[in-house]
């Protein structure tokens, strides 16, 4: 079995009568309430022992209050915007496409952000760490632009945004191109290959006040349009042309969402690194929970996929403390467990 | 009214369509029939505003239909196509669609709107199902849920490309059954591609297609009279009279 029939399958009737939008706003305020339990847990998780960090949070000290306020408490509102990014990019990508496989990265902003932190780290010649001190700006700066140009190369291969088709083979030439670029890069400079590694895995372990500020400002940025062409994006599901012949401006309404899809992705990818699976499950797991429209959809799954990336970021600190596992081996591990259930319950169906 | 003159297609270097004209106007259902891949539902994509013809203009109520604000252009030339896609929305979610050209991006719906769904589900029969996905539909019931969305936008020209293909004979004379209804009585002028001749010859008038042009347009008994259909198909087609409706009467060679 496809996996594409996997995620088309739906249990045909039996969640036909959960339809209701009091569903969905019951499982946006689930939602909030775990992120909002995961960010009061995650201040109790880290190097040093859960009786030390309520220790802290009874008396204020200065290195206390630098550790819980200015490390981790900022780590998990990160965690959680850069989360709610890639699943408001998973949300609109796969209603755009019409494609239940497509995932924020599918234009190449992965590997563009990759190539962008590679030929940056060689030629500052440092490892990430050692680069923390001078800002992350070197390294957020170079992801964006990369992501940037990797959304600009496919783009152009595909000659605009109107052939879903062209627009999806486009991102995977670039994607496997733009990859064997930065492994012929990485193999000449082993050093720059170790620093990468945590980007390439996606880390949450940069996040700082200045990504929460930077992160919020483009979610906020993008889910206001977002919610706003939702309708344009549920007119889509019924086909370009019927769409069109509603009125609809096809063109204009998809150089707007590959626009906030782009900014969404490259955002998130130049402050957690390629994290997978959170943009590809959070519309899925939405969908699997309760009927949505897209408008519901667009607000749900960057809710969701915040919830997501939080709990991988705390798993990932607390699994093997006092170190800690990147997030994004925590987040293949989740959306694959994920995809194993999906493939069972089916299985069960039939 | 909506007029096509001289519309030329062409996709790459393959004429579909050639120099063809016609009007069409006043309250009646009107079939296109032809063979396949005469230009049925390209001549429907044009009169619809979603091809641009390289040669001709198609317009509507005397103004090029490209002049038209899109919005505008919608609420008056209504569009089904030959597939529906198997959507995750709701079939009320899907029909509301169709208020699209009043409702705008933030879809909220006015009585007048809410009259329309309600009208356009209730005359398709598909209000029983209208909390249900799409996706969880049969064929014959997701086609009635397109045509309650086509009809919702109450525009006074609907344009439907095979309508009734993949349905049983039964599900098919609902649908044909619904068109005359919307013609004659609620003013519609509707154009039809209808693959299934006994369906198509139901209408009130035929626009009849050989390769590339127009064969002729006219009422059914002219068609009939004319011997249009042999013309377009190229053999010797044989309709009889059975009873209000028409039969084709197939042959084997030799």
């Amino acid at each position: 079995m496809s996996t594409s029939r996997l995620f088309a399958a739906r249990d045909l009737h039996s969640r036909a009568e959960r339809d209701s939008s009091a569903g969905v706003t019951r499982w946006m305020l689930i939602y909030i309430v775990v992120a909002l339990l995961l960010a009061a847990m995650s201040l109790l998780v880290g190097t040093s022992s859960l009786r030390t960090s309520l220790e802290w949070l009874r008396t204020p000290a200065a290195l206390s209050d630098a550790v819980l306020w200015e490390i981790r408490l900022p780590r998990a509102l990160g965690a959680w915007l850069a989360g709610a990014l890639l699943g408001l990019g998973g949300a609109i990508a796969q209603n755009l496409f019409r494609n239940p496989l497509a995932e924020p990265y599918l234009l190449g902003s992965a590997s563009g952000a990759a190539l962008g932190v590679t030929v940056c780290l060689m030629a500052a010649d440092v490892s990430l760490s050692g680069l923390a001190w001078m800002g992350e700006l070197g390294v957020t700066g170079a992801a964006f632009v990369g992501a940037a140009a990797g959304i600009a190369l496919t783009l152009t291969l595909s000659r605009g945004v109107l052939q879903t088709a062209s627009l999806l083979l486009a991102g995977v030439v670039v994607a496997f191109l733009l990859s064997a670029i930065t492994s012929l890069l990485l193999l000449r400079s082993p050093d720059t290959w170790r620093a990468m590694q945590s980007f390439l895995l996606g880390t949450t372990g940069l996040l700082g006040w200045q990504s929460v500020g930077l992160l919020a400002v483009v979610l906020a940025i993008c889910l206001v349009p977002a919610v706003l062409l939702s309708r344009g994006l549920d007119a889509l599901t019924l086909g370009e042309d019927t769409a069109r012949s509603l009125g609809l401006p096809i063109g204009g309404l998809r150089v707007a969402l590959l626009a906030l899809l782009s900014l969404a992705t490259a955002a998130a990818v130049s402050q957690a690194g390629i994290v997978g699976f959170v943009g590809l499950v959070a519309p899925h797991l939405v969908r699997e929970s309760v009927h949505v429209n897209s408008r519901q959809l667009i607000v749900a799954a960057p809710l969701c996929g915040g919830v997501l990336l939080q709990a991988a970021d705390l798993i990932s600190r607390w699994i093997i403390r006092p170190s800690e596992l990147p997030v994004g081996i925590v987040t293949a591990c989740l959306g694959g467990s994920y995809l194993v259930v999906l493939l069972w319950r089916r299985a069960q169906r039939e | 009214m909506l007029s096509a003159h001289g519309i030329t297609v062409r996709f790459g270097s393959r004429t579909v369509l050639e120099d063809l004209s016609l009007d069409i106007t006043g309250a009646c259902w009107t079939s296109i029939v032809g063979p396949n891949g005469c230009g049925k539902s390209t001549l429907l994509r044009t009169l619809a505003g979603l091809i641009d013809p390289q040669g001709g203009t198609v317009t509507l109520e005397g103004r090029a239909l490209s002049a038209w604000p899109r919005r505008e252009c919608a609420k008056r030339v209504a569009w089904l196509p030959q597939s529906t896609m198997a959507s995750d929305l709701t079939v009320r979610e899907c029909v509301a669609l169709g208020r699209f050209p009043y409702t705008g991006w933030l879809g909220n719906t006015r009585p007048a709107d809410e009259e329309a769904i309600a009208r356009a589900l209730k005359a398709t029969g598909a209000e029983e199902w209208s909390k249900r996905r799409l996706s969880t539909l049969s064929g014959g019931e997701r086609q009635r849920v397109s045509l309650a969305r086509l009809l919702a936008v109450e525009a006074p020209i609907l344009l439907l490309d095979e309508p009734t293909t993949h349905l049983d004979p039964p599900h098919q004379i609902d649908i044909a059954s619904i068109l005359r209804q919307q013609a004659h009585h609620c003013d519609g002028t509707i154009v039809s591609a209808i693959h299934d001749m006994a369906v198509a010859l139901m209408a009130d008038r035929v626009i009849v297609m050989g390769p590339h042009s127009l064969v002729g347009h006219g009422t059914v008994s002219e068609a009939l009279e004319g011997d249009w259909l042999s013309r377009a198909f190229g053999t010797e087609i044989s309709i009889v009279r059975s009873g209000t409706s028409y039969v084709w009467q197939p042959r084997l060679p030799g």
